[in-house]
């Protein structure tokens, strides 16, 4: 029996604008009402267009903001941040890796500090353990002892995610929130961050919440996918569901917006052009 | 005669940690009315080469080149202010993130407007019907009232559409868009490839789309470079790039596709020995 780590029911966001002296506020609804259950070990992506609202769930599933309304369980017990605050066993349990490596880190601070962080913050281990689980951890992202005491800006895009991941992970989380992971880096690092991520996802038995606008990467990670299109799932159910029977308006558009590169494809395309 | 041709281009920039080769010997050319994609990883050079073709590199940059012709005419050893007269006007260029690359300070008309004022003679009047043209031809919804818009108010894709615009006013001969879609949505980035090919289609001029994602060579290119660390890997037609690509990092790249994933981990690039042209260190 597997168990469920993440479940929302009806979860919403919104933001208030503030009005001004002569402007009225207004209030966004970011999310309006989503429910789903992710079951321990799966990838749940989520899609949609920027703005469309997946980045504000996120925020919510890692307990960055509160929703407005609507129920959040995070291993089957409900979180209710602005109530009850935020516990370092909460923390520990939800990590989350940003999409720009380039901003996430800190480029004052030295990638062993980086790592460390998490675990000054959370618990109480010594300096030096602290210190060997840094070190196990750099190794099992593909880096090097060696890279330990270097700053951010001596790292590539592709190794910087590495360094946001493995800080993700220094807490030995179950709900890892991947926010656009891949969509800065290259299609080769692409694949290498891919790969890392599904051996991570193996060894931990970490649960993935993966949210992207690339249809052909979803497609690779995913188990499960939700469409969102203006701050509702439009869309919602297991990958092979949603990619051989699309139902709505909406998912149709994205894989006709999809690019292909099959060859088939291309020759239809000149076709296209000499005629 | 190719529209711009391009022999033996190298660019070295000047560092702390002495001289750092980008671009080595590349070679390539384009034709009147043919869309030329440039394809490579980040560091391969391909923005670099292009940045040389404008001569817009910051002054640590030496470029060199046996030939480097615009319609026949050198552009390697233009004077700056002669090089003003060509760059902007018959060879245009597109940038990957729009939101930059236009000033946030002025309105958009106003920046369309500048580069009419700069390379044609039309009076205030025309200049302005011409702006609301050039944004109707782009696709932007009540053009006169979006010429008083800042940056700011326009969404990612309408950046881009206002940075075409400005490409295009004076009619350009060569178009080079580097990444003009890596910074937006799949749907957006699907309407302004559109745009972009229908325009190019339209007007006949050539193109040369700098690129990383293998899907969109494969919607819009006619012929294809493939650069790493450089240098040129490959130059084929689509077609056959994808068909049969000759070199082993074109394969690679190819099969890093996570469309093209069989089993449960992707191949990257660095599981292909890269027999042919091996890098050779470019630090010198």
């Amino acid at each position: 029996m597997s168990e469920i780590v993440l479940e929302t029911r009806d979860i919403v966001r919104d933001y208030h604008i503030g009005g001004g002296l002569f402007r009225q506020g207004r209030t966004v609804h970011a999310v309006k009402g989503v429910s789903f259950k992710l079951e321990k070990g799966k990838t749940l992506a989520i899609v949609g267009e920027s703005g469309c609202g997946k980045s504000t769930l996120a925020r919510m599933i890692t307990m960055i903001d509160a929703p407005t309304a609507g129920e959040l369980f995070i291993d089957g017990e409900k979180v209710d941040i602005v109530r009850q605050g935020l516990t370092p066993e909460l923390r520990r349990k939800v990590q989350i890796v940003f999409q720009n490596p380039y901003g996430s880190l800190n480029p004052r601070q030295k990638i062993g500090d980086v790592l460390m962080e998490p675990l000054i913050i959370n618990s109480n281990i010594p300096a030096s353990e602290r210190r060997e689980r840094a070190m196990r951890m750099l190794k099992k992202v593909g880096l090097a002892p060696e890279h330990f005491n270097r700053y951010p800006h001596m790292f590539s895009g592709g190794q910087r995610q590495r360094i946001a991941i493995a800080r993700a992970l220094m807490l030995n989380p179950r709900l890892l929130v991947l926010d656009e992971p891949v969509s800065a880096l290259d299609l080769s690092v692409q694949a290498q961050v891919l790969n890392l991520l599904a051996d991570l996802q193996d060894e931990f038995g970490l649960t993935f919440v993966f949210i992207s606008h690339d249809l052909s990467v979803v497609r690779y990670i995913a188990d499960e996918v939700m469409v969102m299109y203006f701050g509702e799932a439009v869309e919602y159910g297991t990958r092979d569901e949603v990619f051989s029977n699309p139902q709505h308006d909406y998912t149709k558009t994205l894989f006709a917006a999809t690019p292909r590169a099959d060859v088939e494809s291309i020759r239809a395309r000149l076709a296209r052009k000499a005629a | 005669m190719s529209l711009l041709e391009i022999e033996n281009l190298t660019v070295e920039f000047d560092t702390a940690g002495g001289k750092l080769r980008a671009v080595d010997g590349i070679s390539l050319s384009v034709e009147e009315g043919e869309v030329l994609a440039v394809v490579g990883e980040s560091g391969s050079g391909k923005s670099v080469s292009m940045l040389a073709v404008m001569g817009l590199l910051p002054w640590t940059a030496t470029v060199t080149a046996d030939r480097l012709a615009f319609q026949g005419r050198d552009i390697l050893n233009l004077s700056p202010a002669e090089r003003r007269r060509i760059v902007g006007k018959d060879i245009a260029m597109i940038f990957q993130e729009p939101i930059a690359s236009l000033n946030p300070c002025f309105t958009v008309g106003f920046q369309i407007e500048e580069t009419l004022h700069q390379h044609t003679d039309l009076d205030r009047a025309a200049r302005h019907r011409r702006a609301i043209e050039l944004l109707k031809s782009v696709g932007i919804p009540e053009p006169e009232d979006r010429l008083g818009a800042f940056p700011h108010q326009m969404s990612g894709g309408q950046c881009q559409r206002v940075m075409i615009a400005i490409a295009l006013a004076c009619g350009p001969k060569l178009l080079i868009a580097d990444e003009p879609t890596t910074a937006l949505d799949v749907t957006i980035q699907k309407q302004i490839l559109d745009l972009l090919m229908d325009l190019q289609a339209k007007t006949g001029m050539g193109m040369i789309l700098i690129t990383h994602d293998m899907g969109v060579v494969a919607e819009t290119a006619d012929r294809v470079v493939v650069q790493y660390m450089g240098r040129k890997m490959e130059e084929a037609d689509v077609l056959s790039l994808f068909e049969k690509p000759k070199s082993a990092y074109t394969r690679a790249l190819l099969s890093a596709l996570p469309e093209n994933a069989v089993g449960d981990r992707l191949p990257t690039v660095s599981d292909f020995a890269l027999d042919d042209t091996p890098y050779t260190g470019a630090r010198t």
